[in-house]
């Protein structure tokens, strides 16, 4: 394993140094805001401690990354595979546009968390939120799916405004007490069957095994499903179609 | 030739950064500085600033205006019209020290001043009115002066460059407040420019902005009723008036002020319990044309607080932290933790949720 200390070094540097290095463990200590790591790398395992910066894995193909202390903006932007561990919370747009992969942030996540997240063939991106959401949880969202466990809310709705406005594709699950009022019309809500519960369950294993907690319990409770509503999507494209 | 707003536009950010001592205990610009450093690429270069809140006591009475001036011309005049409504108890350059990046500098003045009686008597106004109403004739019509700074005991301290260079520049080490907020600039619509950085500022009340307002022209021609001018060629000036206007002369709490310019959405409003959904509805309508819509978080400084707030979207990042009895706000948390690494508490405000601090008796040091 290799260490690199971020310190206040320029983020282009720093990018610089670990690409230089050819060790697929690298630690890096003490970051403060530097943008961009990870971008795009595969079979690498990131451990990072401090704050990283925006654009923490955009693109990322492959590698894990694993964050202890809190991420700021568009974590995993448009990632196509691997993992992205945060032992804290994630700013806004977290998982925006992913196709493929997995993040998982033991804390809240703030606005905008996975908006555009598509799936693409054997692609199925994923987002597991431990506790809450911010609004426009994902909005205009086309495949993956979003989890989020609620933890510390009391069974209460754990997003916030404007949850899934635009989806179209894709699953938002959302662990709470009472099946959640006043979502936007393109969502349709569904207390979780078996089959769906069974189908998120191992992430709820996940999330335990990498944050601890008590999956079982966790499993045992109340889920709703909001997914794309049929009669309410977009039926007129400005494509021709014959 | 300047620009103006519609002439020029140049494409990006910004970053904003603030420190708040609610126990009063003063300190100097250096970790504000230190703050905004990591925050580097959310500037282009192109505007920083500073305000520091308490750092003049030993004027703490007199109003203290900060003048750029273009031209000897410029500054003779102005400085009639200063003495000709206002007993200068000082003056003097503010001392800067050169810096290989910051160039091209005005001639920059400060004055410590309280209004002639006999003037402040016969115009019938309040002495904040009387003062401000001054400065905003003089930014209005004296060519080549700008008068970027006028409250008591406060200071706002601004250059085109990036922060860190404009703090190092102005030597804030040598100043010691309760309250400092800072700004890195990307201009987006407006040229760079000493008096486009921010804060922008009116009596004490000072407002550093991340964003782009897209209300901005329907926000202007409103409050240009009400005795203000445009004059600064950027959108964030409109918001440091309506905070002035709606705060000092209607007296709103700063928590309306938040819910005036950060209105939330109809749908949301219906939401609430009848009483608040009832206030809402009311201040909604009752200044329709002082919504602002578009990306923006800001800090607005005042004499005695601070408040931190996100539009109603929340297009800008923002989060808070609080250690004792310090709160700092930051775009970035990484601009937090390099000044301080352990934190009590750290959270992103919501939407329009404004986060209000004030010192601990009341705004009195």
């Amino acid at each position: 394993m290799t260490t690199a200390h971020a310190n206040l070094t320029y983020y282009k540097e720093l990018n610089e140094q670990l690409r230089q290095i050819d060790d697929t463990e690298i630690t890096i200590e003490n970051a403060v805001g530097q943008r961009y790591l990870g971008c795009g790398s595969s079979g690498k395992t990131l451990t990072i401690h401090g704050t990283p910066g925006n654009g923490l894995g955009q693109y990322l193909n492959g590698s894990t990354i694993e964050v202890f202390g809190n991420a700021q903006e568009a974590v995993g932007d448009t990632m196509n595979d691997g993992d992205i561990i945060i032992h804290g919370s994630a700013g806004d747009v977290c998982g925006y546009g992913m196709r493929g992969g997995r993040i998982f942030i033991q804390g809240d996540c703030g606005y905008r968390g996975g908006i555009h997240m598509k799936a693409y063939q054997d692609h199925f991106p994923v987002v597991v939120i431990g506790g809450r959401a911010g609004s426009f949880l994902g909005e205009y969202q086309a495949g993956g799916l979003i989890l989020v466990l609620g933890i510390g809310q009391d069974g209460a709705f754990p997003a916030g405004n404007f949850c899934g406005t635009g989806m179209h594709g894709g699953k938002i699950v959302l662990r709470c007490d009472q099946a959640p009022a006043g979502l936007p019309r393109q969502v349709l809500v569904n207390e979780a069957s078996p089959e769906e519960a069974a189908s998120f369950a191992p992430y709820i294993d996940d999330f335990c095994r990498l944050f601890g907690g008590d999956a079982a319990a966790l499993k045992a409770q109340k889920y709703y499903v909001l997914s794309p509503n049929p009669e309410a999507g977009y039926h007129q494209l400005y494509t021709y179609e014959s | 030739m300047l620009q103006k707003e519609g002439q020029v536009r140049i494409p990006a950010g910004c970053a904003i950064s603030g420190i708040f001592h609610k126990d009063g205990t003063r300190e100097t610009g250096e970790r504000i500085i230190a703050s905004i450093r990591p925050m580097h690429d959310r500037s282009n270069g192109l505007g920083g600033g500073f305000a520091g809140y308490g750092i003049y006591p030993e004027y703490a009475d007199y109003y203290a205006f900060h003048v750029f001036y273009d031209t000897p011309e410029a500054k003779a005049a102005c400085e009639k019209e200063i003495e000709h409504h206002f007993d200068i108890v000082d003056l003097s350059k503010i001392p800067t020290r050169r810096h290989p990046r910051i160039t091209d500098e005005p001639m920059i003045w400060r004055y410590f001043v309280t209004p002639l009686h006999t003037k402040l008597t016969s115009s019938q106004l309040d002495e904040r009115e009387f003062t401000s109403r001054f400065v905003i004739r003089i930014n209005h019509t004296l060519d080549g002066a700008y008068i970027f700074s006028s409250g008591k005991n406060m200071g706002v301290f601004k250059a085109s460059g990036f922060p860190e260079d404009v703090g190092e520049y102005y030597m804030l080490e040598n100043y010691e407040a309760y309250s400092w907020t800072c700004h890195g600039r990307y201009p987006t619509n407006t040229p760079g420019w000493w008096g486009g950085a921010h804060p922008f500022a009116l009596l004490s009340t000072t407002v550093v902005h991340n964003g782009e307002i897209s209300s901005y022209d329907a926000n202007r021609r409103f409050i240009e009723m009400f005795g203000y001018s445009c004059d600064l060629l950027t959108d964030t000036e409109v918001i440091t008036y309506i905070v002035d206007y709606l705060g000092r002369k209607l007296g709103l709490t700063y928590r309306e002020i938040a819910n005036v310019i950060a209105a939330p959405f109809w749908s949301t409003i219906e939401k609430q319990a009848p009483t608040e959904c009832e206030r809402l509805t009311y201040l909604r309508n009752a200044f329709a044309s002082l919504l602002v819509t578009g990306p923006f978080s800001i800090l607005v400084g005042y004499t005695g607080g601070l408040m931190a707030l996100n539009d109603r979207l929340k297009l800008r990042s923002m989060v808070v932290g609080e250690k004792g009895d310090t709160v700092y706000i930051a775009s970035e948390e990484c601009a937090i933790r390099a000044i301080e690494p352990t934190l009590d508490r750290i959270w992103a405000p919501r939407g329009g949720e404004p986060v209000i601090v004030n010192l601990h008796d009341g705004g009195k040091q």
